[in-house]
This record gives C-alpha cells, sequence and structure tokens, in this order.
C-alpha cells in the first residue's frame, strides 16, 4: 500500500466559463485602460538602472536606523533631494538623481563626487553595502533594450505558437501574453514601485510562463476538437477549460510556492523581481483561463482543418512513441 | 508497453548522465580545504558573481571623438610635412572629421593630391592599413584637397585604441596589487571592468581614468604666451596651461613633442636627495636617451618643459646635457600621488581619455547576506515544492521532488562546466525552476487521474499519461525557452545571469521528464511483479 496523494482539486467540473466572457473581458479591459492611464499620466518609478543617477544601501554599524534624521543629513549634502527608503529597522535605500555636468565626463565627476558627500558623510556610522551608478548614456540603453527584449520575445512565442498552432490561436495567445506584461506594468505604476532591470526580467519570465497555461489550455481544445466533432465551440472550450482546471491551477500553485520562497526570505535586491513573479504567476493563470479562451471563441476556429490535421500528428505520435 | 520500456542501455545511458552530473556538482559544495585536496582536473566549479562575493564592476567609455580629432591632428601634421617636402604651398587644416589641405595656387592640386596619396600609402595615415582607411580625393572648392578616414577606418581605430587601452588598464591594476581583474571590451566603445573583493573605488579610477600622456617640449626661446595671445601663436607652437603652484600659470610650447611617455624604460615614485619631496625619477629606452641627450646638450642653458596631458608640470632649466637618459620629475607631488604617476607612467599612455559610465560595488558582507538568502529561498523552495507535490501525488510525487531536486544538480553540473558564474538573479532562477520543474509532473500525474477516471487500467492510464501529456510539456516548455533565449542575447548583467540558469531549466526539466521520471516510474511498475497493478494515484470520480 503506497500513500497515493491527496485528489483534492474537484474534477469533472463544469463551471460555464465562457457564459461570463463580458464580465471578465469588461474587467480586463477596464484594468488595462487604468494600465494605460497610469502609464500614460503616471509613468513608471524607473529604478537607477533606467534613470541614471546612484542607488546606494547602507546599513546601520549599530542599532536602529532613524530615517528622519539620515533624510536631514542627506538634504543638507547639497546633491539635490536624495529619496532614503527604509528596509527593516536598520538599512536603507538612498537614491541621488543624475547630477547635472556640461558632457558626459562631467556628469560623471559630479555624480561622483555628490556619491562622496553621501558616503562620506554616512562612513561613521553606516556600512555602505552597494553601490550603484549608471550614467544617463547606458539608462537610455538599457531602457531601450528592455523594449526590444519584452518585444522580441512576445513576438518570439508567437512565432512559435503560430508555428505549432493555427493563427486564432498564436493571435489569442498573444493577446494574453500582452495583457499580462501590461497589467503586470500597470500595477508597478499603481503601487509606485521600483521599476528597474530585475522586473524587466521578470516580465519576460513571465511572458514566458503564462504562455504555458495557454499553450496546455489550445492543446486540450484542439485534442477535443477532433474528439468531440459536433459540440458547440463554446461548450467544446468551456469543457477545455474545465478538464484543464486542475492542471491550470495546481502549476500555478507550484510556481507560486517557489516564488513566494523568494518573496520571504529573499533580500531588496530582487525584491521587485519576485513581486513582479508572484503578480505574474496569479495574472498569468487568469489570463489563460478568462482571456485567451474568449478571444479564440471570437476569432473562431476552421474546425475541418484541426480535424484533417489530425493524421499528421498521429504520425508523429507514432513516430515519437517508437522512439527508444 | 512501450512508454514504460527501456532498453538496458538506454538505462545505463540515463543513469550515467544523472551519475555524472551529480558528480560535476560535488565539488561546489566542498570546503575550501576539501576542494584543494582533489586532484586538478577535477577543481572545476561555479565562480561566484561580483553581487554575491563582493567587488566592483566598472563599465568605462573611450572618447571616440579625442581618438578622431588626435588622428586628424596627426594627419594633419603628415600633410603639413609632405607638403614641405614636396616645396608645394598650401595650409592643411582639420574640418569637421576630415583634414582640408587648402593649395595656395589651385594649379597645384593635382601635384598635391598624388604626394598626399603617397604619404598616406607610405606612412599609412600614421596608421596601419592607412590606405584603406582614408581617403584622400579633390573637395568640392578647387585647389582643395580633402583627406577623410572611411567608417571602417574609424572602426579600426577605436577597435585598436579599445586594445591598448585594455593591456594598459590591466598593467595599471595589477600593479596596484589587485589581481583576479577581468578586462574586457564590450560593444563599440567600451571597456567592462570587474575586480572581486575591492570595495572602494576612489583609488582605483584615480589610477585608470588618468590618460597619462607625458611629453617633453621645447619652449619658445623668447616669445611668452602673453606676446603670443596679443600678436599671433607661431605656427608649430601651441600655449599650455600649468599645474597649479608652477612658477608660471602658462607656457608657449613647441606642439611636436621632443621625446613622450613611449620612450621611457622606467618610472617610480621616490624622495628628492636634497628637499626630500615627493618626485617622480624615471630611465629612458635607448632611443629616447639619445632624443633626450642630443636635445639637452644642444640647449644647455635653456628651459624645456615635462608636460602630462597637455598641462605643464615643470620647466626645468638645463644645466648640463642629460646623456644618461634618465632624470627626475618634480612638481608638488604627494608621495601617493607620485607613486600613481609612476604607476601610470611605467603601463603606459591612453590613447584617449575614458569614461565611467556604470558602476556598481557590493561590499562583501551584502553578498554573504546574499549568498545565505539565496540558500534559505532555495531550501524553503524546496520543501514547500516538495511538500506540496506528496500532498497531491503521494508516491509519484515524492519521485517529482526527487527529480526536481537532481535537475537542481544537473543545472549547476552545466554551469560547472561551461565555466559560468552564478549570481543572485541565477539564484532566483533555479529557485523559480524548482516551480516550473514539476509542472511537467503535474501534467503528467494530472492526465494519468484523468484517464484513471475514464476507467483505463492503471498501466494503462500511466502510459497513456505520459505519451498525451509530452508535446503538451514540450510545448509549454519550450515557449520559456524562447523567452530565456532572449533574455540572453538581449539582456545585460543580471538579466542574463537570470536567463542562464532560467534556460538551463528549462533544458533540464525536459530533460528529466522525458527521461528520468519515466524511468522511475517504470522501475516503480516493475517493482510491482504483476502486470495488474494497483492505481498509482488516487481519484475522485466526477461529480456527475
Amino acid at each position: 500500500m503506497i500513500f497515493k496523494g491527496v485528489d483534492f482539486f474537484p474534477h469533472g467540473t463544469r463551471f460555464p466559463i465562457l457564459e461570463y466572457r463580458k464580465v471578465f473581458v469588461g474587467l480586463t479591459l477596464a484594468a488595462a485602460v487604468l494600465s494605460a492611464a497610469l502609464l500614460l499620466t503616471r509613468g513608471l518609478n524607473f529604478g537607477v538602472d533606467f534613470k541614471g543617477g546612484s542607488l546606494i544601501e547602507i546599513k546601520a554599524k549599530s542599532g536602529t536606523l532613524d530615517v528622519v534624521k539620515l533624510r536631514e543629513t542627506l538634504n543638507g549634502l547639497g546633491v539635490g533631494e536624495p529619496q532614503v527608503q527604509a528596509v527593516g529597522d536598520s538599512e536603507a535605500l538612498i537614491r541621488i538623481g543624475q547630477q547635472p555636468g556640461a558632457d558626459a565626463l562631467a556628469e560623471s565627476r559630479s555624480q561622483d563626487a555628490a556619491n562622496k558627500k553621501v558616503t562620506g558623510s554616512l562612513a561613521a556610522n553606516f556600512d555602505i553595502r552597494r553601490t550603484e551608478v549608471v550614467g544617463p548614456a547606458v539608462s537610455q540603453e538599457l531602457k531601450s533594450t528592455a523594449v526590444l527584449a519584452i518585444i522580441a520575445s512576445i513576438l518570439g512565442i508567437a512565432i512559435y505558437v503560430w508555428f505549432r498552432f493555427e493563427w486564432q490561436f498564436a493571435l489569442a495567445a498573444i493577446v494574453a501574453l500582452i495583457h499580462d506584461v501590461f497589467i503586470t506594468t500597470g500595477l508597478f505604476s499603481l503601487l509606485w514601485y521600483e521599476f528597474d532591470l530585475s522586473v524587466v526580467a521578470a516580465l519576460l519570465t513571465l511572458a514566458g510562463y503564462s504562455i504555458n497555461d495557454t499553450v496546455v489550455i489550445f492543446d486540450r481544445v484542439r485534442e477535443n476538437m477532433r474528439k468531440y466533432k459536433k459540440m458547440e465551440m463554446v461548450d467544446l472550450l468551456n469543457l477545455s477549460l474545465n478538464e484543464t482546471l486542475s492542471r491550470t491551477v495546481l502549476t500555478a500553485g507550484v510556481t507560486a510556492i517557489a516564488v513566494l520562497a523568494l518573496w520571504l526570505f529573499g533580500t531588496t535586491v530582487i525584491e521587485a523581481f519576485t513581486f513582479a513573479m508572484l503578480f505574474g504567476v496569479i495574472i498569468g493563470t487568469y489570463s489563460s483561463i478568462f482571456i485567451a479562451a474568449p478571444i479564440l471563441l471570437w476569432l473562431g476556429v476552421d474546425r475541418a482543418a484541426i480535424v484533417g490535421e489530425q493524421k499528421s500528428d498521429k504520425a508523429t505520435a507514432a513516430a515519437k512513441a517508437g522512439l527508444p | 508497453m512501450s512508454m514504460l520500456y527501456f532498453s538496458r542501455l538506454y538505462q545505463a545511458m540515463i543513469l550515467g548522465i544523472c551519475a555524472l552530473g551529480l558528480l560535476l556538482c560535488v565539488p561546489n559544495f566542498l570546503s575550501k580545504d576539501q576542494f584543494d585536496a582533489l586532484p586538478k582536473w577535477a577543481q572545476n566549479k561555479i565562480g561566484l558573481g561580483l553581487d554575491l562575493r563582493g567587488g566592483a564592476h566598472m563599465l568605462m567609455t573611450i572618447d571616440t571623438q579625442q581618438l578622431r580629432k588626435d588622428w586628424m591632428d596627426n594627419i594633419r601634421d603628415d600633410a603639413r610635412r609632405t607638403l614641405r617636402e614636396g616645396k608645394l604651398a598650401g595650409s592643411p587644416s582639420v574640418v569637421g572629421k576630415a583634414v582640408e589641405v587648402r593649395m595656395a595656387n589651385p594649379a597645384d592640386a593635382d601635384v598635391g593630391l598624388t604626394a598626399l596619396r603617397r604619404m598616406i600609402q607610405s606612412v599609412g595615415g600614421s596608421g596601419f592599413g592607412g590606405a584603406a582607411n582614408l581617403k584622400v580625393d579633390k573637395g568640392s572648392d578647387p585647389g582643395v584637397i580633402v583627406i577623410e578616414p572611411s567608417d571602417a577606418g574609424f572602426t579600426e581605430r577605436v577597435s585598436n585604441a579599445i586594445a591598448t587601452s585594455i593591456e594598459v588598464i590591466r598593467k595599471r591594476i595589477d600593479s596596484s596589487g589587485t589581481k583576479e581583474a577581468n578586462i574586457v571590451r564590450q560593444g563599440f566603445d567600451r571597456i567592462l571592468i570587474q575586480i572581486p573583493g575591492v570595495e572602494d573605488t576612489a583609488q582605483l579610477k584615480e589610477l585608470i581614468g588618468k590618460t597619462a600622456k607625458l611629453t617633453f617640449h621645447d619652449v619658445h626661446p623668447t616669445m611668452t604666451p602673453e606676446e603670443a595671445r596679443r600678436t599671433r601663436v607661431p605656427s608649430g607652437f601651441k600655449i599650455f596651461p600649468a599645474v597649479r603652484g608652477e612658477f608660471a600659470t602658462e607656457y608657449l610650447l613647441k606642439e611636436t613633442a621632443v621625446v613622450g611617455g613611449e620612450d621611457l624604460a622606467d618610472a617610480h615614485g621616490a624622495f628628492d636627495q636634497r628637499s626630500s619631496e615627493p618626485i617622480i625619477s624615471f630611465r629612458f629606452n635607448q632611443k629616447g636617451a639619445r632624443a633626450f641627450g642630443e636635445f639637452t646638450r644642444v640647449n644647455v642653458g635653456r628651459p624645456f618643459a615635462i608636460v602630462l596631458d597637455n598641462t605643464v608640470l615643470s620647466a626645468p632649466v638645463i644645466r648640463d646635457a642629460i646623456l644618461g637618459g634618465s632624470g627626475q620629475i618634480s612638481g608638488s607631488f604627494t608621495a601617493e600621488s607620485a607613486n600613481n604617476l609612476a604607476v601610470q607612467l611605467r603601463s603606459g599612455a591612453l590613447q584617449a581619455p575614458l569614461t565611467i559610465v556604470e558602476e556598481r560595488v557590493v561590499g562583501a558582507s551584502l553578498g554573504q547576506d546574499s549568498i545565505e538568502a539565496g540558500k534559505r529561498a532555495a531550501i524553503i523552495g524546496m520543501i514547500g515544492v516538495a511538500a506540496f507535490m506528496i500532498f497531491a501525488y503521494g508516491l509519484f510525487g515524492l519521485f517529482a521532488s526527487l527529480c526536481a531536486a537532481l535537475q537542481i544538480g544537473l543545472i549547476i553540473a552545466i554551469m560547472t562546466l561551461m565555466g559560468s558564474t552564478m549570481t543572485l538573479p541565477g539564484i532566483a532562477g533555479i529557485v523559480l525552476t524548482l516551480g516550473m520543474a514539476v509542472d511537467s509532473n503535474v501534467l503528467i500525474y494530472e492526465r494519468i487521474r484523468e484517464e484513471l477516471r475514464n476507467k483505463s487500467s492503471p498501466l494503462k492510464a500511466i502510459e497513456a499519461g505520459f505519451s498525451r501529456a509530452y508535446l503538451t510539456i514540450l510545448d509549454s516548455q519550450l515557449t520559456s525557452f524562447v523567452a530565456g533565449l532572449i533574455m540572453f542575447v538581449l539582456g545585460s548583467g543580471p538579466i542574463r545571469g537570470f536567463a542562464v540558469t532560467l534556460t538551463l531549466g528549462v533544458v533540464t526539466t525536459i530533460f528529466t521528464a522525458f527521461t528520468v521520471t519515466r524511468l522511475i516510474v517504470s522501475w516503480w511498475v516493475r517493482s510491482q511483479g504483476t502486470s495488474k497493478i494497483e492505481a498509482p494515484l488516487s481519484y475522485k470520480m466526477a461529480r456527475t
């Protein structure tokens, strides 16, 4: 007798998910509009990577850190208004804006001087744990590469899905993907969390992750199209969503456990990353179920073509089974 | 039972790969003594990135405008000499990105063109491959000849400057006692310097940033800089500012140096024997000694100027001919600045100034904290995922957890083989992989449950679970792979470290899901001894 695990997730459900598609799509559209509005009016709280300037992480040599006093000290230094963000009791992040200068060399010098002033005034009571300085040229580049990377990965994934499925599937998957990236970015604007390179890494990862669920559901949709040739498309999609629901939710749960571990026990360095990932896992799962499927329904799929494909697909499966 | 059949050879291959992978991991987990006790060939482990071990990362950019200007200035000087030698009247000057030679008599243009073309051929336009790198043509105005560098020529020029700069920086950093610096070119005009263990970069920047171009110049015999400013700076001369504390604030010097820093054989910081102030004592190589000796012999009683980066350090009067080829430079140094300058002079001059455009410094204490946090997150993540999987799938969940642990081992093994470094984002990638890796198992197991519900026999259900889930696993993993690949290609520093582990996570997920999990399950099936095995997973029947 072995332990066979607990089959706790309800099975054989027949949630009429697509009947509420207008609600979900409406909700999503609202979130998307809100995100767009936030991004346009408020923008993002760019970190040093994208804004330029310096970031200094300090830790009190003993006792706790008095943020108010720290702010006073820093404001008196004449390096603009450094931002102070307390981390725990004894640590803080200090951000200094890009210092002016006539050219790149002068900018770099004055930034250096500002850093020196700040670290010099703190050296007696604090350990300088980390310093990051990014010049204006580099921050511009990092920004454009980040945008390029996001576009390239969405395109890359789109091409892959298009190659594997019909174009309607690919389009639906891509809309869901863009939705995830967009809403997550919007959330960063809403919460005014710092948006830096690591968040971009999280966006790229969540793009690759979120598409997983969508692909798994679409795989099932295709399978069911061959199995139930006469079923209404709405019912077929509903059936597929329900059949894959346990898998979709369970994998999201496991991934969330891993990300949660990072979030609870990680350091300030990857906090933004894990937050984006955690939200991404949730929204990625949401979009796979509530966004991608309705779009597929609206786009319509040429069912005859998919049924016709079956033969060649079977041949591949047979070839696969023949492998050692 | 094709899905669960493994030939002995195939089993041996799978086990071999796993064993090899785990063996390769081992050195990463040994203490330093144990590691050192390993035979040399086995001493491979993943290096720690600067964010984990502490250190400085500096991205510098070379001043390409200055490089172009210096190049054009050289060509202008060459052109001037060529015209003089050819007894042609014309005035070369730098205009924008090119040198324009305006012939006094437009009829001379053809002769001038031939002469200048020959100059470019022979001297290579002050650089190798000059003929291809420079275009000499008639300009639009009559009597004007334009010498213009080609794009390829300029690119080569920058490449050469970067290569020599890297050498110079390496020498400077090495002589400051810091080892293990990693200095590489990045992009077109950048140099990336990574130095582990360095927390205070101020001194380093001082050392690296200076071009340290040392030259010895003739001082104009009669005219003072003020006179020159009032009337006209004589051709071939230029006004140089002097360092503070020098006798005069500026000097009128011959533009072409008598001898330069490239002819120094040695330089080091010292103290003057009489005044005991810090100085730099230097020695020329043979060529430099000869030129300097000749110059001082002819000019006894007159001053000459020692110029560093276009600023006059001192302008002593020559008392005797200096034939031995050695001398000393004074000029309000501190012991430290004298030493720094000596290092810079020994290592040679940079061709153009370097500006820091990005700098990231991580203290060793934060690095250590990050390692601890990363380990903790990995362990908690592992336990959490395993607990979840065992709760949901029992024994098969345990199999999946073992495979996830094996996968981490394989990722570390591949990274060891590739000689890559582990960074904090890299650890994040591994922890994330943990969650995503068992995804493939969830797919398979859920499928098995579904088949069981459809009244398949347990064996058939397992078979179908594996075979049906495969394409889906491949699909879902390959999309992550695409994202990881793009991150690796386009990403910089931190994103790259993450992309590496994420991509390896995908590769190892596909490997373990397709082979190891299946193999373990096939063993379990065989251990049951009968073809009528019990269902390996619990399942509720669907509600009706």
